[in-house]
């Protein structure tokens, strides 16, 4: 995830007594294609079906302090009732080299659909939350988070 | 080979004739947690979510097992929880009698598998080092960083703060020139810390997994441009007592988690 | 076998809802970074996750490159009785390990 990279963005501007730098983060393996779009990713999880904004919250720092570890917790409105559950949720980014982020699946027995991982941000980007419901629709939520590089990295 | 961008470190080696703020006064002293996001202090606040403590578990087994047939294992000494060793890694680094000089903790647990325990001594930065030097400062967490007042150590500490306040490197920086002189402010995005060994070994996110003190100090000549010193030499060992003198009275924290 | 922690209440009371707590001890390399010789590290990572309780499956994720390294992931259940949970990693090279947890309900 560090290594340089020829379009690193670089931002400079100077305070008074120290010059304030930001370096955001580049996209891992720049170079590298895409495997697949987000959009793609998202029509293989969701079919054609319609997919309305809504009822899944994101919880993901706007400042990621390391793109190599960012806490993501995801929690949809839903009484997780075996008539009225979550069945699955799928996460997506922008700018990885690799739109899934990761899928779960929920039953209801889960009591709330409420789950918390930590995943890998190449670049600043917004990370997108889908839950398909029992009921056969679609709800998303999303999030966006600025991407900053450390200022030491290993030589 | 990576590099942090030049013109954020020229920035601030201008910025830094400005400067001089100096040492930090025992009360002015704040670790490196308190200028981390809160998303990032909840992981190391929370032990069932610090990856650091993987490491402290796979620490745990190491104590437990003899590393030899016959050889005796950590705990077989120091008793079987590591409790026994409660305030220990506060006082490192320490004067060693046997091999007259100071050591660290590291060190120490290396000398302890290769002369009382028969065992070939772990590698730096290896996993089963680190996890054994987790383990054992985990058993200080919460207890001030207390350096011993033992002449002997002078010496070293003198020198730690000369290789701290000497320049070095392409860059002409200092280690004082950012964690003395401009800590609370930035070095591109990131928050410039005092600088206090407090967590040590830790999780660094950028690492992906734990490291020690030495792997970020080489981090941190790396950055100013400069050859970075050998793991074990001298010349760290001398920088850890200045910095551990630098850090007291502030509570060890290990297993830290850091950007 | 690589480090686990699992974490969860030693017991509950009949439908509260606890949160489970897990972390693997993997690298989660994602085989789109270049290593020291500057070629592509090949993917090793972990794909998929599944809890069950008394062998039925209560939660599953797939996972994917962006998950970060030391895999963290969290979740809930409705406790109705008491037993045992099976935690269960699969990946790349084969990488298959499971362990287990009690709780105890009532």
């Amino acid at each position: 995830m560090r290594e340089k990279q020829p379009d690193r963005r670089r931002v400079l501007a100077g305070t008074a007594g120290l010059a304030l730098a930001v370096t955001l983060r580049p996209a891992v393996g720049a170079s590298l294609p895409r495997t697949e779009t987000t959009e793609d990713a998202i029509r293989r999880f969701a079919g054609s079906a319609r997919i309305r904004p809504g009822r899944v919250a994101l919880d993901l720092p706007p400042l990621v302090e390391n793109g190599n570890t960012v806490p993501l917790g995801v929690t949809v409105e839903s009484p997780m009732t075996p008539d009225d559950h979550v069945r699955r949720i799928g996460v997506f980014n922008e700018r990885n080299p690799q739109p899934n982020v990761v899928t779960v699946h929920l039953r209801p027995g889960a009591g709330r659909a409420q789950v918390a991982t930590r995943i890998r941000l190449a670049d600043t980007q917004r990370i997108t939350a889908i839950a398909e419901m029992s009921d056969g629709t679609y709800w998303s939520g999303s999030a966006d988070a600025i991407v900053t590089l450390a200022a030491c990295l290993e030589g | 080979m990576p590099h942090p961008a030049p013109a954020v470190f020229a920035a601030l080696l201008l910025a830094a004739s400005a400067a001089g703020a100096g040492e930090i006064a025992p009360a002015d002293r704040r670790s490196g947690f308190d200028q981390m996001g809160a998303e990032t202090r909840a992981i190391q606040r929370d032990d069932t979510a610090n990856p650091g403590m993987l490491a402290v578990a796979d620490g745990a087994e190491l104590w437990a097992r003899p590393p030899a047939a016959g050889a005796p294992a950590c705990a077989d000494c120091h008793g079987a929880d590591g409790t026994g060793l409660r305030g220990v890694a506060a006082r490192y680094p320490a004067w060693d009698a046997r091999s007259d000089r100071p050591i660290d903790l590291q060190d120490r647990i290396r000398q302890c598998r290769r002369d009382r325990q028969g065992a070939v001594p772990p590698a730096y930065e290896s996993p089963d080092l680190l996890a054994l030097t987790a383990f054992v400062a985990l058993q200080s967490r919460g207890e001030p960083i207390r350096p011993p007042a033992d002449p002997r150590l002078d010496r070293g500490r003198a020198e730690g703060r000369a290789l701290f306040a000497g320049r070095m490197g392409q860059l002409g920086l200092s280690c004082a020139i950012c964690h003395d002189d401009n800590w609370g402010r930035r070095l591109g995005a990131a928050a410039i810390p005092q600088g206090h060994p407090t967590g040590y070994p830790l999780y660094r996110l950028e690492w992906q997994g734990l490291g020690s003190l030495q792997r970020r100090l080489r981090n941190c000549m790396t950055g100013m441009r400069a050859e970075p010193f050998a793991y074990g030499s001298p010349e760290f060992v001398a920088l850890e007592l200045y910095l551990a003198a630098r850090a007291a009275p502030l509570p060890v924290e290990t297993p830290a988690v850091r950007p | 076998m690589a480090r686990t922690l699992i974490n969860l209440p030693k017991t509950a009371e009949p439908g509260a809802v606890v949160t489970i707590k897990t972390l693997l001890s993997h690298p989660m390399e994602t085989g789109f970074r270049p290593g020291p010789d500057g070629r592509i590290l090949p993917r090793n990572i972990v794909t998929a996750f599944v809890c069950r309780f008394e062998g039925e499956e209560i939660f599953r994720a797939e996972l994917f490159p962006a998950s970060a390294a030391n895999p963290y992931l969290t979740f809930t259940w409705t406790a109705t009785r008491s037993g045992r949970f099976s935690f269960t990693w699969q990946g790349d090279n084969g990488f298959d390990q499971t362990e287990t947890a009690a709780i105890t309900v009532g």
